[in-house]
């Protein structure tokens, strides 16, 4: 309550940030066109003054209510509308900077903009935090938010800004870039998941199997990802020039096949792990139990372990998709396509707008995928540990 | 009937279980009793073929276990162990239900079953088929490992240390329970104890082990007044031991015609709980009532005590 001036230490340092990255950084940058260094302007010189008053106003709500409001869902909210004001206020500097018709001057959020969303982010997750919701009122509220961004985005409000410009230059193969990445993710995964619960559940009933499995593919871990793509390349090149078959499917030194059996790699090990650690929490009174009421050894584990294990191996999965979504952009070296695409393009042309289209659906979709699988984890998990 | 013959079992040079045999006859219970690693447990887990045995055989009702596969066996034998090994994903209900599945029973057989048994077990369906075991107490959850133990009706039930988890009050109110339970569905039990006490308060034979041997099989008050061996004689008590054999009879067993203006002493008590009320009390003899209140006869300190020494 405002009654108790007490102040909030967090919202103290949001408030900090949030007011140095106004003052002192750029709020947008103009460039006369995609490739020339631009003018950093402030946000009383991006926006009309009333637009400019306002913005700030709302700003400075915010941050009282960052200071000193201690009810979560009071801060959540005005954390929210405070993100909703300043995508507004950034899409109204764009608008109003670029001369109608023009379609070569860029105006980009600046560094001050980028740092004062993630300060609203932060204030936003820590009330989050706090308030402690339910899995299936944090998916509603992903939901609402792809939802408000979404409309947003179909109505055009954003596309005076460069990232946008990017993406109508390119969005036909944007879809297919998006499509290709989410396959590369999602085939990678699900190859994974063949392999590594039935190996997880061997390495739980023949203990022997257990270190040297993980061992292996804690090495496999350890390879760096370009590394990885390049120890592949050698031998699936090779394959391809031998096996006319391998080429014929799509087997290829570059391309789809290094990226996916190199995502595949990766996934192993988070997958076993946690199907080994999963099964290994189930109750042994649980399984003696099972046992001795007449469950067959294959009952047993499909009625009995893996549900109980299902939770654990539930994280494993989401850290194996988290991790993919964000690995498979480098695929885009070898030719896998993906929105890496766009970042690699984009740092070849030190085009930051392009890097950003491939880089913010990315960082959108990991994040996405953390929350659903984290709603699905904790929904599974019966048990009181 | 349970028939264990020269029934053995060894782990690498140790011998486990060391030709043991014995008889369980229809509707009764034997306790098996003894020290950790007695090979108590292991015998017992042979009867359902959890452990497989290397020597020996277990008929049940004259067939040999081992003519059917050990799954199938397992299913009409009941199960309860130590801390109650309810599934924790499953609700009450579902728990109950899971060898009535194994076997294939219509859903029309099995929900009036699980009600039945809640109700047996003192869980009003409404309140608990629903639960999961989590949301219940110790007490709860071993009466619902117990009645999951017991819904397909089995004829063969076989506990290991089910009580084991439990606190002392909880405990003994547990054991009334499976008597009261035992008794109406005629089930034939082994159960599994280290302690000497509850093999004595539900066994109708009590066998001792040490070290893998059967040192005695008998009904408890043999145990008392012609323990086989000094070990026998050590683990049933010989400091207490005429208080332990007062508690194998109870008052209405020794009741004489007779009026008495002591103390009203139930026909179910226990020699040794009327001795102990008798002597608080510093009454020479009491009233014994039925347990629908009506007099039976009475007791009195001296026919008490004749029963306290080996005949």
């Amino acid at each position: 309550m405002v009654s108790a001036l007490r102040i909030d230490r967090l919202g103290a340092l949001f408030t900090a940030v949030g007011a140095l990255a106004l003052a002192f950084l750029p709020f947008v940058v103009f460039k006369q066109n995609r490739i020339l260094p631009g003018d950093a302007l402030s946000l009383y010189a991006a926006l009309p003054p009333p637009a400019a008053y306002a913005c700030l106003a709302a700003l400075i709500v915010t941050a009282i209510t960052g200071l000193f409001v201690r009810q979560a869902r009071i801060r959540f909210g005005v954390a929210l509308l405070g993100i909703v004001i300043l995508a507004a206020a950034v899409a109204a500097a764009g608008n109003g900077l670029t001369p109608p018709g023009n379609r070569v001057v860029r105006v980009a959020p600046g560094a001050g903009c980028w740092l004062l969303l993630a300060t609203l982010m932060l204030m936003a997750t820590d009330a989050l935090t706090r308030l402690k919701p339910r899995p299936l009122t944090r998916v509603l509220l992903l939901a609402l938010c792809a939802a408000g961004a979404g409309i947003a985005l179909a109505h055009g409000i954003f596309d005076h800004l460069s990232v946008m410009r990017e993406y109508a230059v390119n969005s036909e193969r944007f879809g297919r870039e998006l499509q290709r990445h989410l396959w590369l993710v999602l085939g990678s995964l699900g190859a994974a998941l063949c392999l590594a619960l039935p190996l997880g559940m061997l390495c739980h009933r023949v203990p022997r199997l257990r270190a040297g499995t993980l061992g292996v593919l804690n090495l496999v871990q350890t390879i760096p990802g370009i590394a990885l793509f390049g120890i592949l390349m050698a031998p699936l090149a090779a394959l391809a020039a031998n096996v006319p078959l391998a080429a014929r499917i799509g087997i290829h030194g570059i391309g789809a096949a290094p990226a996916v059996i190199a995502l595949f790699l990766y996934s192993l090990l988070p997958i076993v792990a946690n199907t080994v650690t999963g099964l290994a929490r189930v109750s042994p009174a649980a399984v003696e139990a099972a046992r001795g009421m007449g469950m067959t050894p294959g009952q047993v584990l499909a009625r009995v372990e893996m549900p109980l294990a299902l939770p654990v191996v539930l994280s494993g999965v989401r850290i194996v998709l988290v991790q993919n979504i964000g690995l498979a952009t480098i695929a885009a070296l070898i030719g896998a396509g993906g929105l890496g695409a766009f970042v690699f393009q984009g740092i070849g042309q030190t085009a930051i707008d392009l890097v950003l289209l491939g880089a913010i659906p990315t960082v959108a979709m990991a994040f996405a995928a953390s929350v659903l699988l984290d709603a699905l984890v904790e929904t599974m998990d019966r048990t009181p540990q | 009937m349970i028939t264990v013959e020269n029934l053995s079992k060894r782990y690498g040079t140790t011998r486990v279980v060391d030709d043991v045999s014995m008889t369980v006859e229809r509707g009764r219970i034997a306790v098996i009793v003894g020290t950790s690693g007695s090979g108590k447990s292991t015998l017992l887990r042979m009867i359902n073929r959890l452990v497989e045995p290397d020597g020996g055989r277990v008929l049940i009702d004259g067939k040999d276990t081992r003519s059917e596969p050990a799954h199938l066996l397992r299913r009409r034998i009941g199960y309860a162990i130590q801390g109650h090994g309810l599934f924790p994903h499953r609700t009450v209900a579902e728990n109950i239900a899971t060898v009535p599945l194994l076997l294939g029973w219509p859903e029309a057989r099995i929900q009036p079953r699980i009600e039945a048994l809640l109700h047996a077990f003192q869980l009003d369906p409404a309140n608990y088929a629903h639960k999961f075991p989590h949301q219940l107490s110790g007490g709860q959850q071993q009466r619902v490992g117990v009645a999951r133990a017991l819904a397909a009706e089995p004829a063969v039930l076989l506990m290991d240390e089910p009580f084991g988890a439990l606190d002392p009050i909880i405990r003994t109110k547990a054991q009334d329970d499976l008597l009261a339970i035992q008794r109406r569905f005629g089930t034939t039990i082994v159960l599994v104890t280290h302690d000497m006490e509850e093999a004595f308060r539900l066994g109708d034979r009590v066998a001792v082990m040490s070290h893998g041997r059967m040192l005695q099989y008998d009904r408890p008050a043999v145990l008392l007044t012609r323990p086989a061996d000094p070990l026998v004689a050590r683990m049933t008590g010989i400091a207490d031991r005429a208080l332990r054999l007062l508690s194998l009879t109870s008052v209405g067993e020794i009741a004489s015609p007779g009026q008495s203006d002591g103390p009203e002493i139930p026909a179910t008590a226990s020699l040794r709980d009327a001795l102990s009320e008798l002597l608080w009390r510093g009454a020479e003899s009491g009233r014994v009532l039925r347990s629908d209140g009506t007099a039976l006869g009475r007791v009195t300190i001296a026919a008490i005590l004749a029963h306290g020494k080996p005949e």
